[in-house]
């Protein structure tokens, strides 16, 4: 009798915790969107956000961002974990090399793309050392919005590579040797290997890394404001304007609700692109 | 012959050097890539702050410690830094006492409700947290907890929690149930079994997660800046002065930032692939 009520018991403060701090926020901000103060539904908070002038180049811009940056980083960290894979003494220090970013926070990471990329910076230095340049150029500058962003997508992928890395290189461990050894047995290429084996048994790790990556790219904020400030909107640096400088909760939670309807969005998106059939998981 | 072209170790096959440079060189690079931006950092957080805003820069630091004196003596520098500290410890202690036992529970019983959990923990990763402070910052003047330590905290348990939870679960699995039950039959409750032959085992992962969780808490900066007024965290801090401090100042911070995180994520590296090899099932 104790020990059948024991799990319950266990999970209770988390699951509670998760009503509260994750379920019902979330209720709640729609209600923040949808709802005036006199309790009426009202579209008009979409209305205001969505004819905001900001409204679509920083929906543009967040997707643009991630559209140039997630791919990238999956083809990267699948080279290095096969790179770390085939490595047979220092794996753990490159392992651990690789993976420092992961401590590293979005805010961090854009300051320290800014000691490259600013008009004094370390890129600039360079340059003119090497004699491309006379006079340092502005790359952060409001008309550069082009090598802001690159600077943006730099920074990122410099980032949260670590995490795809780790995500990969864990489910490649889970990837049973025989199956190579088969391979190996009938002569086929290591290339071959890595299409018709390891990408295929892959797809529940892809799928992981796909879906976390993504949302966190929806989420970019304190990079793009590190890097360049307020020239180059993204969906997450307008809530923040809408709630703490215009003190807008309404519009700030129709913008938030832009972000949860794409990242739910691209989620289903990639669960179906990358379903594994049933009876084909190890 | 056949040793020559085909290492025994069977990594690097391939036709002749040319794919060992490859490799080797490919892995410098990576690592270069990596390691360069934040040498980079450095040399501009030990140089004077004259020379940060100079031109062109140089590739050595001169070793001064001037910008991080200027950094740490900036006016709410102290504060925030305090704020930091204080929002991830409670971080840190909330995440692990709720996640814990829920990892325990998932990895010794089987009950209904159990795949439930389990998904719902997971679908926290499908969903953009840090937008959480929206609705809370609403909720928490009405409660009061507004501009809190506490407030921020339950904020960041909420990030760190499902991580605590899939760390503790991957633990405990990894503890055979022969050793509980050992326990059990020489007289112990389960209480007792669990306190004497379980916690020791898994205290070095227990600690690995709760640094993982400080570390999270930490970097966090959208729900810090949204939720802190007057108690602002030491990213939320730093973001505000980004429009308008001067250069050595941003690059102080940053460094500040990063290095702790640097730190506790070494201490933590082994424990980063038992926390992602267990969710892709």
């Amino acid at each position: 009798m104790y020990s059948r009520k024991l799990p319950y018991l266990l999970l209770l403060p988390s699951t509670l915790f998760l009503c509260v701090f994750f379920l019902y926020p979330f209720v709640l901000v729609a209600w923040q969107a949808f709802v005036t103060d006199k309790g009426e539904l009202t579209s008009e908070y979409f209305m205001e956000m969505a004819t905001h002038w900001k409204f679509n180049t920083a929906l543009i811009n967040t997707l643009l961002l991630a559209l140039a940056v997630v791919p990238f980083q999956i083809v990267l960290a699948l080279y290095m974990a096969t790179l770390v894979n085939g490595m047979k003494r220092g794996r753990d220090l490159i392992l651990y090399i690789w993976t420092i970013p992961l401590g590293i926070s979005d805010l961090a990471a854009g300051i320290i793309w800014l000691a490259i990329f600013e008009q004094t910076g370390f890129l600039n230095s360079l340059m003119q050392g090497l004699g491309f340049i006379e006079q340092p150029v502005g790359f952060l500058g409001y008309q550069n919005k082009g090598t802001i962003f690159v600077a943006i997508m730099l920074a990122e992928i410099w980032r949260a590579t670590a995490i795809v890395l780790v995500i990969l290189v864990a489910g490649m461990g889970l990837i049973p040797k025989e199956y190579y050894e088969a391979a190996e047995v009938f002569g086929a290429s290591r290339w071959k290997q890595f299409t018709r084996i390891t990408l295929p048994m892959l797809k529940p790790s892809l799928q992981t890394a796909m879906i976390l990556r993504v949302i966190l790219a929806f989420e970019v904020f304190a990079v793009v404001v590190a890097l360049g400030g307020t020239n180059l909107p993204v969906l997450m640096g307008e809530i923040y304007t809408w709630q703490y400088d215009l003190r807008d909760a309404s519009v700030a939670a129709a913008y938030a609700l832009v972000v949860l309807g794409i990242s739910i969005g691209f989620t289903l998106l990639i669960m179906w692109g990358l379903r594994t059939p049933k009876g084909a998981r190890v | 012959m056949s040793r020559i072209t085909q290492p025994a170790d069977g990594t690097v096959k391939g036709h002749g050097v040319w794919h060992r440079y490859l490799f080797t060189g490919s892995i410098i690079l990576l690592c270069l890539w990596v390691l360069v931006p934040i040498y980079l950092l450095l040399v501009n957080t030990f140089s004077t702050p004259e020379a940060v805003s100079a031109f062109p820069k140089k590739a050595f630091p001169d070793i001064n410690t001037q910008s991080v004196e200027f950094f740490l003596n900036y006016s709410g520098v102290g504060q925030a830094l305090w704020s930091s500290i204080k929002v991830a410890t409670v971080t840190m202690i909330l995440s692990i006492s709720l996640g814990a036992p829920a990892g325990y529970a998932l990895s010794r019983f089987d009950f209904t409700g159990k795949e439930t959990f389990r998904v719902l923990v997971l679908m926290t990763r499908a969903f953009p947290l840090p937008l959480l402070a929206l609705p809370l910052a609403v909720m928490y003047i009405r409660v009061g907890l507004d501009d809190s330590v506490l407030g921020l905290a339950l904020v960041h348990t909420m990030l760190a929690l499902p991580f605590a939870v899939l760390i503790t679960y991957s633990l405990f699995s990894g503890i055979p149930v022969e050793l509980e039950e050992a326990a059990w039959t020489l007289g112990c409750n389960r209480l007792q079994a669990f306190i004497k032959v379980i916690f020791p085992l898994v205290l070095p992962g227990i600690t690995a997660s709760a640094i993982f969780a400080f570390v999270i808490s930490w970097n966090e900066v959208f729900a810090a800046a949204v939720l802190t007024i007057e108690h602002r965290t030491l990213p939320a801090f730093l973001l505000q002065g980004l429009g308008n401090a001067p250069l050595h100042l941003k690059f102080a911070g940053g460094a500040v930032l990063v290095l702790p995180a640097l730190v506790f994520i070494f201490l933590v590296r082994k424990y980063l692939f038992s926390m992602w090899g267990i969710a892709n099932r």
